[in-house]
C-alpha cells in the first residue's frame, strides 16, 4: 500500500513535469502569503511561473482581480524586481497600486489599442528573463494563443497573469483559472465606514491540484485568511466528487 | 596619397531639364527667357540655339533676330539650385563628399575613390555615361585640386585627369575665367592683356594684389594647391557610416537582409571598439532611378548588439520598396551615446532595469507599435487624482516625491468620471442609493467626505467632495459630488473610480 502511494505520487510529479510545470526552486517559496490555499496547489506550492486567467465580467471584479494581482506581485518584487502591464484601456490608476505594495515607479505600462498588438506584446515580453512577471488586460484568449503564453512562460520563467474580460468558457492552456470577487467588508470593531478589501477567491481551475473557495482579506500590506469558509469549501468539494 | 577631386560642369543643365520633359525640344533650338529690369532676356540656350548664334544674356529680341525661329520658354526660378542639389545627393554613389557648386556644377572628392571603379579614366567614364544615360551633358575633369579641376572641366577638353603637381603646367594655357575670378577682374586683365593664366601666373603675388585684389592670389593658390580648399559635403558625413556598393541592383528581401548583415558586422564593431552605443540608426538604399529610400531605428539605450538592431530594421523592412533595384546601401548611426560597460553580475538577478535586455524588448515594442506605448509614471506632488501621477522617462532614476498611502484610492480609475444619479437625504452626508448605467446600487457603507479642492493655478473649477461607498454586494466605489451642496439648484455627482 505504501509502495503505491509512493509511485502514484511519483507519476504524478512525471506527468506534472511533462506538462510543463517545473516544480520551483528556491527562487519561490510561499512568501506570497497564500496560506490555506497553497494545499489546493500542485506540490502546495502556488505555480508562480505560469500562466494564471482571471476572469472579469465587470469593471468591480477588473478592480479586485488587479487587486489580488498586486498582492501577489509585492512578495514577487520586493527584491526589486520588473512587471510589465499591457493593457487597452488605461483604467488602472498608478496611485493605487502602492496600497497593494508596489511602488508604481517599478512597473512599465503598455497602451495598446488593438487585442492582437496587445497579445504579440505580452508574448513577446514574456521572452524577456530579466521580468519577473507580466500583467496582460485581454479580452478573448483563444487555446492556441493561451498555449503560445504558457510555452514562452515554460521557456522563460516569466510569470503571467491575464485579466480577461470577455467570454469565459473557453479552454485554455492556462494553469490556474481564477475569478475574484468582491465581499463586503467588515469595519474595525466599533468603527463606522468601509474596512479593509475583502474578496471571495474563487479558483476555477489549477492543473494538478484541487479547485476550491476562498475568502480573502488585504490588510497591512498582506493576505489575511480570516474565515472558516475554505474548509468548509473543501468538504463541499470532497462530498461532490 | 594625394587628394583628388573631381569638378562636373552642366553646360546646359536648365535647358537639359527642358528637354527631358518635352523631348521634342531636342531637335529644335529653343531659349529660356528671363525679365530682367524690364526686358526680355535669354537666360539660357540650347546646344543648338548656341550654335545659331543665340548665348545667354543676349536680349530676346536680338536672339530673334539672328534666328526668327527660336522656341522661347519662361525660366523656371531656383531650377538650377534644385537640380544640382539633387544631382550633388545622386553623386553621393560615387563618393561620400559631394556637394553642390553653383551656378552649373558639382564637386566630388574623390580621394580613395577611383581604384573602386578600376582607375581614374573607368571612374571620370562612369560619372559621364550615367549622367548622359539620364540626359545630362557634362564636362568632368580630375585634379589634385579643387580650382584645377573646376577649371579643366570649364575650359580644358573632355574628361582630363590631371596628376598631382602639374596644375601650373596646366592651367598656363588657360583664360584667365577659369581661375573662378569675378566679372570685373577677368575684365580688368583682358584689358591689360593678361588673357591666360600663363600671363600672370609668375608674377609677384605683391604686385597682382595691388593692381586685382585679393582674390586673384586666393585662387591661384587654390588652384595650384598651396592654400587648402575644402567642400561642404551635401550630406555631412556621420562619423560612424558604412557603405556597400553593389555589382547589380538588388530587389529581393533576402539581398537586403545580407546587405543590412554586411553592414552591421562592421558598425558595431567599431561602435563596440570606441566604447560608444547607438541611440538611432538610419539605413538608407541608393536606387537605380536615382531616388533614395531609407528606414530608421531608434533604441532606448545606446546598443550595438548585432542581432539585436538587425531585428529592429527587420520589422520594418517591408516599408522599403527597391523599385527598379538598389545599388548602394548605406548605414549610419546617426545619434550615438557613450556606454557605461555595465559590470556582468555573477548571481543571475542583478541587473535589473539596466538589463540591456529590458532594452532590447522596449525597442522590440516601440519599433513595431509605436514610440509613446511604454510609460513609466512617477508620483506627482497634486492631490487632484488625474494630475497625482505624472509620465516618466523609461530608465530614469528614482522619484523625488513619495507615492502618498494615506488616502484610500480606487484600483480602477475612470477617465471622464461617469455621471450618477443619487438619493441624498441629508447635506454633505453619502448618498443612499446610486444608479449607474441602469443599474441601482443600495449603499451600505460609506467613507467621507474627502474634499479635494480644484488647483485654481491650474485649472478653474468647482472642488470634489469625495465618498468611498459599499454597496450590498460588496463592491466598492469612489463617488464625488462636485461643488458645494445647496438646495436651489441640483448638483451633478459621479462615479470616479472602482476599489479592489
Amino acid at each position: 500500500m505504501y509502495q503505491k502511494t509512493e509511485i502514484l505520487s511519483r507519476l504524478r510529479q512525471d506527468i506534472a513535469s511533462l506538462q510543463g510545470y517545473r516544480a520551483a526552486p528556491s527562487a519561490v517559496p510561499d512568501n506570497l502569503g497564500l496560506g490555506p490555499i497553497n494545499r489546493s496547489m500542485p506540490n502546495a506550492a502556488f505555480p508562480f511561473k505560469s500562466v494564471h486567467e482571471f476572469i472579469c465580467p465587470g469593471a468591480a471584479s477588473m478592480a479586485t482581480s488587479s487587486g489580488f494581482i498586486s498582492g501577489l506581485l509585492s512578495s514577487a518584487i520586493k527584491k526589486g524586481g520588473i512587471c510589465l502591464w499591457v493593457g487597452s484601456r488605461r483604467r488602472l490608476f498608478p496611485p493605487a497600486l502602492k496600497l497593494f505594495g508596489i511602488n508604481p515607479h517599478q512597473i512599465f505600462f503598455i497602451h495598446l489599442s488593438n487585442a492582437k498588438q496587445v497579445l504579440w506584446a505580452i508574448e513577446e515580453a514574456l521572452k524577456c528573463t530579466v521580468l519577473t512577471a507580466v500583467v496582460g488586460e485581454i479580452q478573448h484568449l483563444d487555446f492556441t494563443s493561451s498555449r503560445r503564453l504558457q510555452l514562452a512562460v515554460e521557456k522563460s520563467g516569466v510569470a503571467c497573469f491575464l485579466l480577461r474580460t470577455g467570454n469565459a468558457n473557453t479552454t485554455t492552456a492556462s494553469v490556474t483559472r481564477w475569478q475574484v470577487t468582491p465581499l463586503p467588508s467588515i469595519p474595525e470593531a466599533g468603527m463606522p465606514g468601509v474596512g479593509h478589501p475583502r474578496w471571495r477567491a474563487e479558483l476555477l481551475k489549477v492543473r494538478n491540484g484541487k479547485p476550491g473557495t476562498w475568502e480573502l482579506e488585504w490588510r497591512n500590506g498582506r493576505f489575511r485568511h480570516p474565515s472558516k469558509l475554505a474548509v468548509i469549501n473543501g468538504a463541499v468539494q470532497k462530498k461532490a466528487v | 596619397m594625394g587628394r583628388r577631386f573631381v569638378s562636373i560642369w552642366f553646360p546646359h543643365l536648365a535647358t537639359d531639364w527642358f528637354a527631358l520633359l518635352q523631348p521634342q525640344l531636342r531637335q529644335q533650338p529653343f531659349v529660356l527667357k528671363s525679365v530682367v529690369h524690364g526686358r526680355m532676356v535669354v537666360a539660357a540656350a540650347n546646344l543648338l540655339a548656341q550654335q545659331k548664334g543665340v548665348h545667354a544674356g543676349m536680349l530676346l529680341a536680338d536672339a530673334r533676330a539672328i534666328f526668327p525661329g527660336l522656341e522661347v520658354l519662361d525660366e523656371k526660378p531656383n531650377l538650377a539650385g534644385q537640380l544640382l542639389q539633387r544631382a550633388a545627393e545622386w553623386c553621393v554613389r560615387f563618393t561620400p563628399v559631394a556637394s553642390p557648386d553653383p551656378p552649373a556644377g558639382v564637386l566630388l572628392d574623390a580621394t580613395g575613390c577611383a581604384h573602386l571603379w578600376g582607375g581614374e579614366d573607368a571612374y571620370l567614364a562612369a560619372i559621364t555615361n550615367r549622367l548622359a544615360a539620364r540626359g545630362y551633358t557634362a564636362r568632368v575633369a580630375m585634379a589634385g585640386t579643387l580650382g584645377t579641376a573646376w577649371a579643366l572641366a570649364r575650359f580644358g577638353k573632355a574628361n582630363m585627369i590631371m596628376q598631382n603637381g602639374a596644375e601650373a603646367a596646366a592651367l598656363k594655357t588657360l583664360p584667365a575665367a577659369a581661375l573662378r575670378l569675378d566679372a570685373a577682374t577677368i575684365d580688368r586683365l583682358t584689358k591689360l592683356g593678361l588673357r591666360q593664366v600663363g600671363d600672370f601666373i609668375a608674377m609677384p603675388h605683391a604686385t597682382l594684389r595691388r593692381r586685382f585684389g585679393l582674390q586673384i592670389i586666393q585662387r591661384l593658390q587654390q588652384a595650384l594647391g598651396t592654400e587648402q580648399e575644402s567642400i561642404q559635403p551635401v550630406y555631412p558625413p556621420e562619423p560612424f557610416q558604412e557603405r556597400l556598393p553593389t555589382i547589380e541592383p538588388i530587389r529581393t528581401r533576402g539581398g537586403i537582409e545580407v546587405a543590412l548583415h554586411n553592414l552591421l558586422a562592421p558598425l558595431c564593431n567599431r561602435l563596440r571598439k570606441e566604447g560608444k552605443g547607438l541611440r538611432a540608426a538610419y539605413f538608407r538604399c541608393y536606387r537605380t532611378d536615382s531616388q533614395t529610400r531609407g528606414i530608421e531605428i531608434t533604441t532606448s539605450r545606446p546598443a550595438h548588439n548585432e542581432a539585436h538592431l538587425f531585428y529592429l530594421f527587420s520589422l520594418k523592412l517591408e516599408t522599403l520598396e527597391p523599385g527598379e533595384g538598389i545599388e548602394l546601401f548605406v548605414l549610419e548611426a546617426t545619434k550615438t551615446e557613450v556606454e557605461t560597460p555595465l559590470q556582468e553580475s555573477i548571481w543571475e538577478a542583478g541587473m535589473g532595469v539596466n538589463d540591456p535586455q529590458l532594452a532590447e524588448l522596449f525597442d522590440r515594442i516601440t519599433t513595431r507599435l509605436g514610440a509613446d506605448v511604454i510609460s513609466r509614471y512617477l508620483p506627482a506632488e497634486h492631490y487632484w487624482p488625474e494630475r497625482s501621477f505624472k509620465q516618466a522617462p523609461l530608465f530614469a532614476a528614482a522619484p523625488d516625491a513619495v507615492w502618498k498611502t494615506d488616502k484610500p484610492r480606487p484600483l480602477q480609475l475612470l477617465s471622464p468620471p461617469e455621471p450618477v444619479e443619487v438619493a441624498a437625504p441629508i447635506p454633505d452626508y453619502p448618498p443612499m442609493l446610486f444608479r449607474h448605467k441602469g443599474r441601482l446600487h443600495k449603499i451600505v457603507k460609506a467613507d467621507g467626505p474627502e474634499r479635494i479642492e480644484q488647483e485654481w493655478w491650474i485649472q478653474e473649477g468647482e472642488h470634489r467632495d469625495y465618498y468611498c461607498v459599499e454597496d450590498e454586494e460588496g463592491c466598492r466605489y469612489w463617488l464625488f459630488r462636485l461643488g458645494h451642496y445647496t438646495a436651489d439648484r441640483s448638483h451633478q455627482w459621479f462615479l470616479h473610480g472602482y476599489f479592489a
